[in-house]
């Protein structure tokens, strides 16, 4: 058994130090599975929390989002003693009710009872990350850890101190993987020990060479209760390898919700992702993209419809290391209520990338006075032969096109629905594979109300 | 049906209309003229609703209503129609979706069943083809690309659709060529019934080569200067705006 280093207990902050009896007594149990890398991995990181802290505004990073409400919180670590949760609850919360692969996880935590994949192949991995500690413990040691770093800020260190499940991926050379697969991530602070659970799901996403996979991947929670995901994926794309990748975050209006996604691309791969934030209270996506070699593309789109007092950050980082490299970025919001919203995309292309072809444009809509939105463009571009743009833009709802409606017959609020509805369906549109439009679709068409998700809508390429 | 009395209306604190008076009748179609900057569109626009127009004086009864006081989609479920004569593309919304919430919108006020999508399809192909539109028009975001004299066709279109009491054309004609002229035409005549009135804004006399108006009206400087029959137009083709001026002034 390995105990605490004293060093380590003498750097930690005050916020900090209440982490430390829930690290040693996770060692004592949960901590002792698995081999000694990953054992030295975890304290290593907790170390570097425990040292480094939460991070704070003072950091140009974060200089928009405080995440004072988190570091206040005494967490409760979730546990694998799940709270009773019956199959039809899971079907309610799952957003497809196809019948797709589907990894269901509650606070973090594998759930097999409650999953089902149909697809099986020679070394194709569809499954926890829990499991393959013990099973696959020299795979997992390529990847894990290797793409996030665990000194990226507080909150990828602690989600590495504390590494124990999550969805593991893999899929190997020349395959493709037909049938979507949902990973469901169920929170909930129901039937634990007083206190508010923090879970910190770790995923691991590996597309081999030449294949190809569609994963959608949602957050919902059971109850409007508070409770913190602190989530980390690393996404790994070999050579000539796609992946379609939607992510709806639809946690409990009171949660707190930090994810921080790392995918790293091969020659010629394809990253096609669509992030989706409906939910949480205080919310914070990285998303970060290495285009390693040529050829690679990626196209990000994002959507957050905020209201109340929701705070929903979205940073991304597109690094264009090497030449011809493809980024295309689309993130749009609507706001209302008193809800504030923050896009930061940065796109860093390095001197050696000519030929790069990197696009970034941020939308927002302001439903009401008092909602702010902050937008930030960062390019630094260091090759000369490349062609790169960025727009931003935040506005309220075209006058004229509310008086077009109006004088129609079409009432105020029908009116602001169907272009809300329409600012929307841009990033609806941009997604390629039907059934994944169609569940972004369908959720738009719960928001603003229309009756029928096809019609209405304009399809196809305009 | 219409009843616009001594109206004065302003945009940002300019007077544009200076004491307006007018009486529309049912079954009746009426053509406003005047050189530009005479107030004809504020006219039409004032009469839909426009935000941006201050009403400072004068009133306008419409069916026993007093039209200045409804909002513009009350006044749009209560039959009036204006064919804009900049129409608004809506990017992200087709037309299809547009024209079935507004027609679903109308009906419901008047308390009839909404129209499910196979019926309203059906429908709006008809109509169609009576505007010489292509049936993927239908599919396509609300105006976004259209040409003008696509556009121009699209407010018919709408129109033919929602099948208003009291239809008002601004400038429709503006910018059409000769066939677009003639399918907008029809499109207004198709529309001509006893118990509907049109309200034709326009600056030149072509249109009403196809559109016989019953009553011709010129407005010059914000009111009416002179109101006559179909005549009136060719005279004013001939003699231009300066000849009512003078006369105006005479």
């Amino acid at each position: 058994m390995v105990t605490m280093n004293p060093e380590i207990l003498d750097k930690k902050t005050k916020e900090t130090g209440k982490y430390v009896p829930l690290f040693e007594a996770f060692e004592k149990t949960e901590g002792k599975r698995g081999a000694a890398w990953i054992r030295k991995l975890r304290q290593n990181a907790f170390a570097h929390f425990c040292h480094s802290g939460f991070p704070t505004q003072r950091e140009e990073d974060w200089r928009y989002t405080s995440v004072g409400p988190i570091e206040r919180t005494p967490f409760h670590l979730a546990s694998e003693t799940l709270p009773h949760i019956t199959v039809q609850a899971v079907e309610r919360l799952r957003p497809c009710t196809l019948n797709w692969n589907r990894l269901v996880f509650v606070n973090g935590f594998f759930c097999r009872e409650f999953s089902h994949v149909s697809d099986a192949f020679e070394d194709l991995n569809i499954g926890s990350v829990r499991e393959a500690i013990v099973s696959k413990s020299n795979q997992l040691a390529s990847y894990l850890a290797q793409y996030v770093r665990y000194d990226q800020n507080g909150f990828t260190a602690l989600n590495t101190a504390f590494i124990q499940d999550g969805a593991f991926v893999y899929v190997p050379e020349g395959k493709v993987l037909e049938r979507p697969l949902e990973l469901v991530f169920i929170s909930t602070s129901r039937e634990t020990v007083s206190g508010t659970v923090l879970a910190q799901p770790r995923n691991l996403i590996v597309v081999g060479p030449s294949s190809r996979a569609t994963i959608v991947e949602s957050y919902v929670s059971i109850d409007q209760e508070t409770y913190c995901n602190n989530v980390v994926t690393e996404i790994i794309l070999e050579e000539s390898a796609s992946l379609e990748y939607l992510r709806l975050q639809k946690e409990s209006g009171r949660a707190y919700h930090v994810s921080t996604t790392k995918v790293n691309q091969a020659k010629d791969s394809v990253f096609s992702s669509t992030c989706v934030d409906l939910g949480g209270i205080l919310v914070r996506n990285d998303l970060h993209v290495d285009l390693q070699e040529e050829g690679a593309k990626c196209f990000l789109n994002g959507l957050y419809l905020t209201s109340n007092e929701q705070h929903v950050d979205n940073h991304t980082l597109i690094n264009h290391p090497r030449p011809k490299g493809t980024s295309q970025q689309l993130y749009k919001g609507i706001l209302d209520g008193r809800s504030t919203a923050v896009f930061s995309g940065k796109i860093f292309v390095h001197q050696d990338a000519q030929k790069t072809d990197a696009h970034q444009t941020n939308k927002n809509l302001l439903l009401s006075e008092e909602a702010t939105a902050d937008t930030k463009p960062q390019l630094e571009i260091y090759a000369d032969d490349v062609k790169c743009t960025h727009g931003a833009a935040v506005g309220q709802l075209d006058k004229d096109s509310l008086f077009y409606l109006k004088s129609r017959g079409i009432g105020e609020n029908e009116a602001r629905n169907i272009l809300s509805y329409a600012f929307a369906n841009e990033v609806a549109q941009r997604i390629k594979i039907p059934s994944i439009r169609a569940q972004l679709n369908d959720l738009l068409t719960e928001r603003y109300g229309h009756r029928s998700a096809g019609e209405g809508v304009h399809h196809g390429s305009a | 049906m219409l009843e616009i009395r001594h109206l004065h209306v302003s945009i940002e604190g300019n007077e544009i209309l200076k004491g307006i008076d007018l009486t529309v009748r049912k079954g009746e179609v009426h053509a406003i003229m005047g050189p530009n900057g005479s107030g004809k569109s504020t006219l039409a626009r004032v009469l839909a609703g426009h935000p941006s127009y201050q009403v400072t004086q004068g009133e306008v009864r419409y069916q026993d209503k007093d039209l200045l006081t409804l909002a513009p989609e009350v006044r749009a479920r209560e039959g009036v129609f204006q064919a804009f004569q900049y129409p608004v593309e809506i990017p992200g919304v087709s037309n299809a979706y547009f024209l079935k919430a507004a027609l679903n919108e109308q009906r419901a006020f008047r308390g009839q069943e909404e129209l499910d999508a196979v019926d309203f399809l059906e429908t709006l192909k008809q109509k169609m083809k009576l505007v010489e539109m292509d049936s993927s028009f239908a599919n396509r975001p609300v105006n976004e690309g259209f040409s003008g004299g696509e556009k121009k066709r699209n407010e018919i279109l709408q129109m033919l659709v929602l099948e208003p009491k009291l239809a008002i054309l601004d400038e429709t004609d503006s910018g059409l060529d000769i066939d677009a002229l003639k399918v907008v035409a029809s499109g207004v005549n198709r529309l001509r019934s006893p118990d509907r009135a049109i309200l034709i804004v326009t600056h030149y006399q072509r249109l009403l080569n196809y559109i016989t108006p019953d009553f011709v009206h010129v407005l010059v400087d914000g009111r009416i200067v002179l109101s006559g029959d179909k005549q009136l137009a060719f005279q004013l083709e001939e003699k231009g705006y300066e000849w009512v001026r003078e006369s105006a002034a005479s």
